[in-house]
């Protein structure tokens, strides 16, 4: 079907007007480039989003109590409800389907008052008590000494890891702080690692004000006895958080003496959900790309048809004077039907081309400055790319159809009579 | 070589019919140079058409070499031009982005004859019309008398049995006109059958046979003594 003769032919046709062939071509290498590149950009800002949440195990949830909405065996409403270590052991005992659940404790924190002194220097941080396991639920680079072990949570050792941005508050530069002390509300602990937030993206900043201190130390030197504060919960891989949340939180409401049916005692933040939301508006961000590109597409398949229209009516006289040579109705349509498809796929193709490079050029300015927030490594699914050019063909097909059967629905000597 | 026997046609526009042809019936043996006369409206043009099978009769038979020519698809149509008429207009209707090898060459297309044959035989023909040396031209470059020329040799490029013309010199000068008429004349002579619709009286002179319509009648139909168009170049 494509021989040389044929592409000759192709090629002085569609060079008989070259502009127009020109502008017609714009047209659907615009369409597929506005495709690539959207699709593109909602890759990268799928994957900048996704980073966010790279330094956490996303099956989490976390858990706190709030007061009672309803009152129970004889206790009256507005009852604050506290968890207790005992809990903890009574959710890993009865649900097995949790991987880790972390009791934790918490005080100061942003724009809190100083709460932390070295020497004369203060500061206000966040000072967390916390299980060896909290750091397979929040990842952390330890960058200097160690993290917290359970040595440290059964002698309730006064050791603390802290951030680097505590550092820097605290120490001068070029100052070992490992094996220094520092004061934490008035009580001394001893700095035995330094970490970092591995993902330099969002909220790291608050990240790196933090201190961790064992959780019975924590107790221990702020009198806090068996109470937590909240858990964070992780459940395994096989098992999603959001399946067995209402599982959990119906054991802590028995545990803590709340009605089954009051839902406001117990406060939680399911991340799982939330990750699921984020990917669900990309999914939409996704298929919004996939549409408005296929539309933009379907305008340049359009203007492709348009023209092909205009063509066949233009060279009228031509066919005819093809007729009459013995040119047979499929050749004519076979002719303007490939005119249409390598017109479609020359300019899809160069659409293609011409999005890969911004592409990578993205790609290389982001290597080169650095990553930009909420955006990384814009890509296309080279699957993509290969549907799109399917879709370029048969909408090339489709284009040329029409004016292809035009051509032939004349008469000759009709045909021949055109000017 | 050709053969008809009360063709007729009619357009139809809206409420009105317009009877072009009223029953014609006319022959042409193998060899002959027949000129087609009559004013405008005598359905000359349209005679030629159905000659052609660019057009569809509504009554008669149509024989042509011995082939009957009755409800044709166009693709048969297609392939009975190519194989067994040349065209000849008064337009020339040469493809104008198509230098004159390739415009004589393109019936040959049409037979998927291989390309380097195609360009031979197309030369060939150039040679034989006189314009080898404009082989590479594209139509706006060469004079009417030289399209028409490029025209006779795409006609002849594919051999056919016949060939028609309709007012092949219509759009030229008196001189071009009858240098023209010589060409077609010596291709008369190597023995090839030729059609000319005409209203020209000294083109027709130059032809074997002269046949009248008038109002979609043959009103006259006679041998001529051929004049010489080298006579007048």
């Amino acid at each position: 079907m494509f021989n040389r003769d044929r592409w000759i032919e192709i090629i002085e046709a569609l060079n008989a007007n070259k502009l127009r062939t020109l502008l017609t071509a714009f047209g659907v290498f615009w369409g597929i480039f506005i495709l690539v590149a959207l699709l593109a950009l909602t890759n990268g800002l799928r994957n900048g989003a996704t980073a966010n949440f790279a330094n956490s195990a996303t099956n989490s949830m976390f858990m706190w109590g709030q007061s009672t909405s309803v009152p129970y065996k004889g206790m009256n409403k507005g009852r604050r409800v506290q968890f207790k270590l005992a809990d903890v052991e009574v959710l890993k005992e009865k649900m097995p389907s949790l991987k880790y659940v972390s009791p934790r404790q918490q005080l100061g924190g942003y724009q809190g008052a100083n709460n932390v002194t070295r020497d004369e220097k203060t500061g206000a941080f966040q000072v967390n008590g916390d299980y060896p396991e909290y750091i397979y639920q929040q990842y952390m680079d330890i960058v200097k000494g160690r993290w917290l072990n359970y040595s440290d949570i059964q002698k309730e050792m006064k050791s603390a890891v802290i951030g680097t941005d505590v550092v820097k508050s605290l120490y001068d530069i070029g100052e070992e702080p490992i094996g220094t002390y520092i004061k934490l509300q008035g009580v001394n602990f001893k700095v035995v690692g330094v970490f970092e937030n591995p993902n330099t993206q969002g909220d790291s900043e608050e990240e790196a004000n933090t201190i961790f201190i064992p959780f019975t130390s924590f107790a221990k030197a702020f009198n806090t006895a068996d109470n937590v504060q909240w858990m964070a919960i992780t459940a395994h891989d096989d098992v999603s958080i959001t399946d067995v949340k209402e599982q959990v939180l119906s054991i802590m409401r028995e545990q803590r003496s709340v009605h089954p049916d009051d839902k406001r005692a117990i406060g939680n933040f399911d991340r799982a959900e939330l990750f699921a939301k984020f990917t669900g508006l990309f999914d939409i961000l996704s298929f919004v790309g996939y549409f408005v590109g296929a539309l933009v597409l379907l305008s340049g398949g359009i203007g492709i048809s348009n023209i092909m229209l205009i063509v066949v009516k233009e060279r009228t006289n031509e066919i005819g004077v093809r007729r009459a040579l013995g040119a047979t109705p499929w050749a004519i349509k076979s002719q303007i039907l490939q005119e249409s498809i390598v017109l479609t796929l020359i300019s899809g193709l160069a659409g293609i081309a011409f999005s890969a490079g911004l592409i990578w050029f993205m790609n290389y300015f982001l290597d080169n400055n650095g990553p930009v927030e909420n955006f990384a490594n814009p890509s296309v699914n080279i699957v993509v790319v290969v549907i799109a050019l399917i879709i370029l063909s048969i909408a090339g097909l489709l284009a040329g159809f029409i004016p292809a059967s035009r051509a032939t629905t004349m008469k000759p000597v009709d045909a021949l009579r055109t000017e | 070589m050709i053969e008809i026997t009360n063709l007729q046609k009619s357009y139809v526009t809206g409420n009105t019919s317009l009877h072009v042809l009223k029953g014609i019936d006319f022959s042409v043996k193998e060899g002959e140079l027949v000129s087609i006369m009559g004013s405008s409206g005598s359905g000359k043009s349209t005679l030629l058409n159905i000659l052609g099978m660019l057009d569809e009769a509504d009554q008669g038979t149509y024989m042509l070499d011995n082939t009957p020519i009755k409800n044709l698809n166009e693709k048969i149509a297609a392939q009975y031009r190519n194989k067994f008429l040349g065209f000849i207009f008064q337009s020339f209707n040469l493809i104008n982005y198509k230098t004159a090898v390739d415009n004589v060459a393109l019936p040959l297309y049409y037979q998927k004859v291989g390309r380097k044959e195609r360009d031979e035989k197309a030369m060939h023909y150039l040679e034989k019309v006189g314009l080898a040396d404009w082989a590479n031209h594209l139509p706006n470059q060469l004079s009417g008398g030289q399209k028409q020329r490029v025209a006779i040799a795409r006609a002849l490029a594919s051999d056919p049995k016949v060939l028609l013309a309709d007012e092949p010199t219509g759009a030229l000068d008196t001189k071009t006109s009858y240098e023209v008429m010589e060409l077609i004349q010596g291709i008369n002579e190597e023995g090839r059958t030729i059609l000319i619709v005409t209203h020209e009286p000294d083109i027709a002179e130059m032809t074997k046979r002269v046949v009248n319509l008038k109002d979609g009648r043959i009103i006259d139909d006679r041998l001529v003594n051929q004049i010489k168009a080298s006579a007048h170049v």
